[in-house]
């Protein structure tokens, strides 16, 4: 048949690079390393490095695996607490819930894959974040996502939507994880440089926790899962760069997922974990095999010597540069007893997983690299692991904007169609046509589902225990003022694990600013880890685990600051938690906290004004802790039949929201300084609690004798809210209009003419 | 699904592997959900030719009751122990919800719990769940009063024939059904519509067995 053969011209371009390809400045500048770095790689090395060596140097040394621009700031935070078991720098935060239970929980972006291709991007996100939790010996019990897109009509943002979405549910919903919160929100400033961040808990034995450090000369290094391919070589280098309008030609450089496998590679490595066979085991995410190696050996004090030969590859005349930065996913690398070999082996085959003897350690600290007969790398590998340069680079303390009274925002025409039009707006619409693309329920364990202010599952194994997740961050507070904005971050967070009647443990925090050598990018940065580690270390929440992501811009454009907190929370009794949805007619309405004020950088100044300036609100973390630890106490008290806290679009959003969640109305009469700033103002630390009616006066003097501020503001009552004389819409009306904006929006189409 | 099985009767299901050529003695085979080989190829296509399935088949024959949840409703049909087939969903993406059911035929084990027309609350988690049969077969599996379960109060989640959510074999023995009933059996999962199924099936048998 004519035709099989292609011509020789149109062959695929020979990827293949020698190791002794010369190395010139250009490529040294393609592999994201400047003048300085490249010669303190020639003084490590000793000479001057291979083609593989100057590979792996560069993966090392890039922003996302060493750090270098955050690492002063982020050893500041808060990271050790009474419960916290590993807190930053294994795969995954290990945090103690008693009865010899741990759970072990990480967040991480994946911001430049899914701008590429959303679909395997987001998918191969979620993936490594469960990866990160499994491998430390934890099964995963619960995934979040914290979504960013750009505007609405942007040319691209419905495309992204589309594919990060089903791409998240393609790989959780295979893997049989349930995904129990999230946040979507839309701004222009991620037009170009979308934010994926995925969170994944898993959950433990205390005595049963795998690390990476490696111990013992002359062991087996086993590489176990799937085959190695070429995808994702550079990945990691490229999350470390800015995008510019070659970003089409990156494609290549994302990983295609394999839930299947990775189910699999879960199944496999918790057995092999109950035999006893494993030292030391490491996930190979960002950078592959490089970074795994590196780190089991680094920090084990040994060294590690591989024969790529023995690698499993799923393509022809891969060279030993490629094999070393592939990101092929669902792969792991472990130190064996020797003894178990044979028993680890069985294991891996009855799941159908790739299981070679790759190497194995050494006492002499070298990273050797063994290819075709040939040595194609020796590296220090202490220095490769801890010797990345560790940047103090310049930055300026973020301005400050003046406080901006009431009086000087226009109020709404119509307190009606504002609240209607905010409870529709893009960012505060109901993202059900997002979550039911999610199984929320697999594994049986879920007791609150998404749209309620945390997400929660029962800790299977104990009669009455719970967890709590919550994702969090307003980036346009942050952008306003990172200081209050990283405190606003972790503080939202800690008020919604409080409103389920979750004691806050601890956070893991996802740092997605733009370029770190841009002094004000810098000065985002600094302020807002000043910001958390103040309020993680009022609200006892240390961070437990993390991830950083810089040079997040788009031909010199930076996203929104954006450092997303995780938060984890306890339940000790499920049967006394509290719910959004579950005002019943006749419950007093109690506002924790004081009348709104704040307006500026508020959803209504956006959506109604059509503004978005001023300061960010400022959030006491003294009061923040004193309301909090009421309303916790309430809640376990059995006063509260629902709660929920009060956030974006101010007091009238939240009575909406619990109002559509139970189906109920409500009559509520509040004192008002300025009408637009009570209903919409977006004050900190705030709570509305439903009590019984009998309970509701014991409630009030329990408030009054706390000294927390607080007001009877009115109660469930009929179909319809209405607040004073400015409110009164039926809940059907605010539920069609919550209900509609997204599935409608995905509706049009995929991709606009004229794309950017 | 093991869970739920462990707390519903109290006992801790036998787990067969998809390469044994043998299964154990038992009342009550289940094959539940999940994405069996990732479902790359069709879903359940693969694992209906899983070594396992010879015995399945074998008992099922021996009038054994097997109730396949989700991924297992369409292995069976892949396995040709049910007719038709789950295509994707009408709306193309993976749906997890809660739907309404109505009880189709109680005179059957699985559904003896409930009352005919009774109309249950049960959620659904699936991408593939839009049960398809040509004409013919559809109305045979009408006439022979094969329907189970239907999608019930404008709930049908995935376009499905006749708003067919699970089915019959002939014999009665065989079940398969897209919705998830072990995830709604106890007071935590806010309701406990789906517990009567696993109960009826079991009951019966302990009746049968005395």
């Amino acid at each position: 048949m004519p035709g099989l053969v292609a011509p020789a011209h149109a062959k695929k371009k020979n990827m293949t690079v020698n190791n002794t390809h010369p190395i010139t400045p250009q490529l040294i500048a393609d592999h994201g390393i400047n003048d300085e770095e490249y010669a303190r790689i020639v003084e490590l090395t000793e000479r001057e490095p291979t083609y593989t060596e100057l590979g792996i140097w560069s993966a090392m040394w890039n922003e996302h695996c060493s750090y270098k621009s955050s690492k002063k700031w982020l050893k500041t935070l808060p990271t050790e607490g009474p419960r916290v078991v590993y807190g930053p720098g294994e795969n995954a935060g290990v945090v103690d819930i008693g009865d010899d239970d741990v759970v072990v929980f990480k967040m991480e972006s994946h911001n430049h894959p899914s701008y590429i291709e959303p679909y395997q991007g987001a998918a191969t996100g979620v993936g490594g974040i469960l990866r990160d939790v499994f491998t430390m010996g934890a099964r995963p019990i619960a995934a979040m996502n914290a979504l960013r897109f750009g505007e609405p009509d942007h040319a691209k943002t419905r495309h992204l939507v589309s594919g990060v979405v089903s791409g998240v549910g393609g790989y959780g919903n295979s893997f049989g994880v349930p995904t129990v919160g999230g946040e979507v929100e839309f701004h222009p400033r991620y037009n170009g440089n979308i934010l994926v961040n995925a969170f994944a808990a898993g959950l433990a034995k205390r005595d049963a926790i795998y690390v990476s450090k490696a111990e013992g000369v002359g062991l087996p290094v086993v590489y176990l899962g799937a085959k190695t391919g070429r995808d994702g070589v550079g990945g990691a280098t490229m999350a470390s760069a800015e995008f510019d309008d070659s970003i089409d030609e990156k494609r290549p450089t994302v990983q295609v997922g394999d839930p299947f496998t990775e189910k699999c590679l879960l199944e496999a490595c918790l057995e092999l974990m109950a035999s006893g066979a494993v030292i030391a085991i490491q996930d190979m995410g960002a950078a592959g095999l490089t970074c795994s190696a590196v780190e089991m050996g680094a920090r084990g004090d040994l060294g590690i010597r591989l024969n790529l030969d023995d690698v499993p590859v799923r393509e022809d005349n891969m060279t030993a540069y490629e094999m070393m930065l592939s990101e092929s996913q669902e792969r792991m690398l472990m130190v064996l007893r020797p003894e178990k070999e044979g028993e680890a082996k069985a294991i891996f085959t009855k799941w159908g997983l790739d299981f070679a003897i790759v190497g194995e350690t050494t006492d002499d600290l070298r990273f050797s690299i063994h290819h075709q007969g040939e040595e194609v790398a020796n590296l220090p590998i202490k220095e490769l692991g801890d010797e990345a340069p560790e940047y103090d680079r310049p930055w300026i303390e973020p301005g400050v904007h003046n406080d901006q009274e009431p009086h000087l925002f226009a109020p709404p025409h119509d307190f009606n169609v504002a609240l209607i039009k905010m409870i529709g707006s893009p960012d505060l619409c109901s993202r059900r046509w997002v979550w039911e693309q999610y199984d929320t329920l697999i594994q049986g364990n879920s007791l609150q589902l998404p749209g309620g202010d945390a997400g929660v599952v029962r800790v299977e194994g104990h009669p009455t225990k719970g967890l709590a997740f919550s994702s969090d961050v307003t980036p346009r507070y942050v952008e306003a003022d990172p200081f209050e904005g990283g405190k606003q971050a972790v503080a939202e967070c800690y008020r919604n694990l409080i409103a389920t009647g979750a004691e806050p443990l601890a956070a893991t925090d996802n740092l997605n600013f733009g370029n770190p050598e841009k002094p004000e990018i810098m000065g985002q940065l600094v302020a807002a880890i000043r910001g958390i580690g103040e309020a993680c270390s009022a609200l006892n929440m240390p961070i437990v685990s993390g991830n950083v992501s810089l040079y997040n811009e788009t031909n010199g454009e930076a996203i929104l600051p954006t450092p997303t907190i995780g938060g984890v929370g306890l339940i000790d009794e499920t049967d006394k938690m509290a719910r959004i949805d579950t005002a019943d007619e006749g419950d007093v309405l109690f506002l924790i906290g004081t009348e709104g004020t704040h307006l500026s950088q508020s959803i209504y100044q956006r959506e109604i004004l059509g503004e978005e300036s001023g300061p960010a609100p400022t959030v006491d973390l003294i009061m923040e802790k004193a309301r909090g630890e009421f309303v916790l106490a309430a809640i376990r008290s059995e006063y509260a039949s629902a709660c929920h806290d009060i956030s974006d679009g101010g007091l009238a959003v939240a009575l909406a929201e619990m109002c559509m969640a139970s189906g109920y109305g409500m009559a509520c009469e509040i004192d008002v300084t300025y009408p637009h700033s009570a209903l919409f103002g977006e004050d900190q630390a705030r709570y509305i609690v439903a009590v019984d009616d009998q309970w509701a006066d014991m409630f009030a003097a329990n408030s009054e004798g706390s000294g927390v501020s607080f007001a009877r503001i009115g109660s469930v009552a009929g179909d319809r809210l209405i607040i004073n004389d400015l409110i009164d819409i039926s809940v059907d009306d605010m539920k069609s209009c919550h209900e509609s904006w997204f599935p409608t929006y995905m509706a049009g189409p995929a991709v606009a003419e004229a794309a950017e | 699904m093991i869970a739920a099985i462990s707390k519903i009767c109290g006992v801790t299901p036998l787990l067969a592997w998809h390469t044994d050529s043998t299964l154990p003695d038992s009342d009550l085979i289940i094959i539940p959900g999940g994405f069996s080989h990732g479902d790359y190829l069709r879903s359940g296509a693969i694992a209906a030719r899983a070594a396992v399935m010879d015995s399945v088949r074998e008992v099922a024959e021996k009038g054994v009751r097997i109730l396949g949840v989700c991924n297992g409703f369409q292995t069976l049909t892949e396995a040709g122990l049910l007719p038709g087939a789950l295509m994707r969903n009408a709306g193309i993406k993976f749906v997890c919800k809660e739907v309404k059911l109505s009880i189709a035929n109680n005179r059957n084990p699985f559904t003896q719990g409930y009352q005919l027309n009774e109309v249950i609350r049960c959620p659904v988690a699936h991408h593939d769940g839009n049960y398809f049969a040509d004409a013919k077969t559809l109305q045979q599996i009408e006439d022979n009063e094969q329907v189970a379960f239907r999608y019930a109060d404008g709930t049908n989640p995935n376009g499905s024939a006749n708003d067919i959510a699970g089915i019959f074999n002939t014999k009665g023995n065989v079940l398969g059904m897209m919705p998830h009933p072990e995830n709604l059996i106890e007071p935590a999962h806010g309701g406990i519509d789906g517990r009567r199924l696993f109960e009826g099936a079991l009951n019966l048998l302990k009746a049968e067995l005395a």
